[in-house]
């Protein structure tokens, strides 16, 4: 009895101490990212070198970038399905622009993602006005994305010669490949403003319940509104980042990034029914699909074999964390 | 001894860290109305659940027509003739109501498919018994609530229960609609039912219990004879002490218009509503449900839309408001629904009650923790709420308490004209008086409030004015001097004031 005491005495130090409630929180996917890490550690010496991690958070980044995006909209109770059509379309977008004679890098990145923007800015839009559902709003943006993809391409990859294009997609600083830089700094901007801004807290209030949200004062389309368009934005970049990377814009590329996404979040301990997650889970969600598609590379594992084990993966830690978390109601 | 119909002696039941019942005993005989009472967290939906098969008690005995009962699942519970009507009505919508009545064990015919026709006469009979007047094959989403009730009912009578638990049947029905409830009610104990009510309503108790069991913090207080007892000693047995007056209303001098209201209309909604409060003021608004009361501030908040009028505050004119901007301009509503419309449930009360005044202590990425404990601690304060630290779920508290937690978050924003719609619903009378307590330290401050209420006493005892509507119009506005429950349903029914009684 006394110990249980302390324990709970411990509990009410630690209860508001951020760090404690990420442990607590995503304790379950915790545990799988830790026992992974070990179990490959031993398994491959090729795992623990810097130039696999590397390797890891480069091929991550752009599912993070896309996750992110569609954590919101779930944060908010929505869902968005555009994220891998965006990643085409801005692709072959900024591929047309300078095959065609456009010299400014710049301006080919920023029309990239203004694309995904824009689309995003249209589902938001579409949502908040509408009330359709975003499944059904997301998806059909979904199809019009694709197809325009192919409309811009007129169906072939588009070859982008621009080295200092490519370098956006392949380049270092120092030893560190860029797109670890941009999901670094999209970490800290994602965990600002979910924890430090209005926006953030009126995010996790629409998605909690968006009647009382409206009764307190906010603006819930507008929250609507901004998340698809950032959502959006989000897809935008990462197009141009592969792009980049494929030296070519290419309108099949991307096809089911969102299905990665979402299992990224939901591994992360986003609640699909809104108003529960954080930057923090997705991230570790985002790494266990990571190291585990990496770890089988590793081991030469059938890559067929890949997807059932992903599916597994998702399964069950999802399961564990319901189950936990039907506990803690009691 | 004699055989009562049903008798449960001293249940006990724990939850970690809660004792829930302590010893609870109650008895229903054949043909009665035995209400169960008392206030919000008190034990009665544990007491039901363990009658219902939801829960296994930890110690304690039921016997029903003398027979030492086993209730372990809700199919034995069923299997020994109790049937329960939750708060929250578990139809399936979109089927019909004879397909409602009969799931799960449809009836078949000789090739096993469902026998629709024997269903459809089946369910009609019992359908009559409860006068319930329309054909079986109607959906279920047609119906309104009071209707649904019925059907519950009638599938309860379908299984041959003897005893039936009712779980707050009245919280959403209109008075016509109860009154065909109680019919019913009183049909079914002439026919032998047992039947266990539960409601808050004490004027409802009066009306259609024959007997009154009070419990309170899991412990069985007691049980009175309805035409042996009164108000006053039954809200002392729940709360454990005598609650002189847990009205709390101090008259002083009214101030300057704060709002006034000018022929406002929205189609087919209400028409032509026109009223004023002073500072100071605190205006109640009754009438029967679906008289257009909560509609006619949805649509001066904006919330709803507005076909027409003027909404002036403090003087000035104001176009279309939002919920954003009236709180701008002072004003806010606290809505009727705290789960539905209040509260964020699945947060903190930290998060709610903040959650209207962002602004005050949130400046770009730069959260003043400080500042946001303060509003939050003022508030919890002057409430009382009753919470174990401020990073609790507002979903694990009571429901006194989470009201508590709403009206916080509007009072946080420091309005000058509140509004509160059904600011008392379902809760105990421990939170009610210090609801009522706050509400008059307000209008004393020289806020305008305005109370929109189905409790006629509330609203008599609070307010200095009260408007009544009827069929979406205002049909009677009363000072003070002329308060009287008559005088009010009078104008809500639309009978008018006029005729002589």
């Amino acid at each position: 009895m006394n110990r249980s005491s302390t324990i709970t005495q411990l509990e009410k130090r630690f209860e508001n101490n951020p760090i404690y409630i990420y442990l607590r929180t995503n304790i379950g996917i915790l545990a799988a990212f830790f026992a992974m890490f070990i179990l490959l550690t031993i398994l491959s010496p090729n795992f623990l070198t810097a130039d696999n991690w590397f390797n890891i958070l480069r091929q991550i980044s752009l599912n993070m970038m896309l996750s992110a995006g569609v954590m919101l909209a779930i944060l908010i109770g929505g869902i968005d399905l555009t994220c891998g059509s965006i990643v085409a379309l801005s692709g072959c977008t900024s591929a047309i622009l300078l095959q065609n004679g456009m010299n400014s890098v710049p301006m080919a990145v920023l029309i990239g993602c203004l694309i995904g923007g824009v689309t995003g800015l249209a589902n938001g839009l579409i949502i908040a006005h509408t009330g359709m559902p975003p499944f059904i709003v997301t998806l059909a943006m979904q199809g019009i994305c694709r197809g325009a993809a192919y409309l811009v391409a007129n169906g072939q990859p588009i070859r982008i010669p621009n080295e200092s294009f490519q370098k956006i997609g392949t380049g270092y600083v120092g030893d560190v490949p860029l797109p670890v830089i941009y999901i670094i700094i999209l970490i800290i901007a994602f965990f600002l403003l979910l924890n430090k801004t209005k926006t953030g807290r009126h995010i996790y209030a629409v998605g909690g319940n968006i009647e009382a949200a409206r009764f307190s004062g906010i603006k819930t389309k507008r929250v609507q509104i901004l998340v698809y368009s950032l959502s959006g934005l989000l897809a935008g970049f990462a197009g141009v980042m592969l792009a980049a990377r494929m030296a070519s814009g290419q309108p099949a590329v991307g096809l089911a990034y969102e299905t990665d996404a979402i299992a990224a979040a939901v591994l992360g301990g986003t609640s699909m029914t809104g108003g529960v997650g954080s930057i923090g889970g997705m991230v570790i969600g985002a790494l266990v699909l990571g190291i585990l598609s990496n770890g089988l590379n590793l081991l030469h594992v059938n890559s067929f074999w890949q997807y059932v084990a992903k599916g597994l993966v998702i399964l069950i830690a999802v399961y564990i964390d319901m189950f936990r978390k039907r506990k803690e109601r009691g | 001894m004699e055989n009562h119909l049903m008798q449960m002696t001293n249940v006990h039941k724990s939850f970690p860290g809660v004792k829930a019942l302590s010893g609870v005993n109650f008895e229903l005989e054949c043909g009665e109305i035995h209400a169960l009472l008392g206030e919000n967290g008190a034990g009665k939906s544990t007491l039901i659940n363990v009658l219902g098969g939801i829960y296994l008690p930890d110690e304690g005995e039921i016997y029903i027509e003398g027979h030492k009962v086993n209730i372990f699942d809700v199919k034995s519970s069923q299997n020994n003739g109790i049937a329960i009507i939750h708060q929250e009505l578990v139809l399936v919508p979109h089927m019909t109501i004879a397909e409602n009545i009969f799931l799960g064990r449809e009836p078949r015919n000789k090739a096993g498919a469902v026998d629709n026709k024997r269903m459809i006469r089946d369910a009609a009979e019992y359908m009559k018994i409860v006068g319930l007047e329309m054909p079986p094959y109607q959906k279920v989403f047609k119906l309104s609530i009071a209707q649904r009730q019925m059907v519950e009912i009638a599938k309860a009578i379908s299984f041959n229960s003897k005893i039936l638990v009712m779980d707050e049947p009245t919280s959403s029905l209109t008075e016509k609609e109860v009154v065909i409830l109680f019919d019913t009610m009183r049909m079914l104990r002439e026919k032998g039912v047992g039947i266990i009510y539960i409601s808050h309503r004490m004027s409802e108790l009066f009306t259609i219990s024959d007997k009154i069991t009070v419990i309170r913090d899991g412990s069985y207080v007691g049980t009175k004879n309805t035409k042996e007892t009164n108000t006053d000693e039954l809200v002392a047995m729940m709360v454990g002490r005598n609650l002189e007056n847990y009205y709390t209303r101090t008259f002083h001098e009214l101030g300057d218009v704060a709002l006034q209201v000018e022929n406002i209309s929205r189609q087919g909604v209400f028409q032509n509503v026109s009223f004023q409060v002073r500072k100071g003021e605190i205006l109640g608004f009754s009438g029967l449900v679906g008289a257009g009361r909560s509609e006619v501030f949805r649509s001066i908040l904006g919330i709803d839309a507005l076909d027409g009028g003027e909404i002036f505050i403090g003087g000035q004119k104001v176009g279309r408001l939002s919920p954003s901007s009236a709180q701008d301009l002072g004003m806010v509503l606290v809505p009727e629904d705290r789960k539905k419309e209040g509260l964020v449930l699945i947060n903190s009360v930290r998060f709610n009650t903040t959650l209207a005044v962002l602004k005050q202590f949130i400046r770009g990425i730069i959260v003043n923790k400080k500042k946001e404990l303060q509003i939050v601690e003022i508030q919890s304060k002057q409430l009382k709420v009753k919470t174990p630290t401020y990073a609790t779920k507002v979903s694990s508290l009571s429901g006194g308490n989470q009201q508590k937690v709403v009206i916080g978050k509007f009072l946080a924003s420091n309005p000058t004209i509140l509004i509160l719609d059904e600011p008392t619903r379902g809760i105990d009378v421990g939170a009610k008086a210090d609801i009522y307590e706050i509400i008059n330290d307000l209008a004393m401050e020289g806020i305008s409030v305005l109370i929109i209420s189905s409790e006629l006493n509330e609203i008599i005892n609070m307010c200095d004015r009260i408007i009544v509507m009827h069929q979406g119009s205002i049909s009677g506005s009363l000072p003070r001097q002329e308060f009287s429950q008559e005088k009010i349903m009078q104008y809500a029914t639309g009978t008018g004031g006029n005729e002589n009684e």
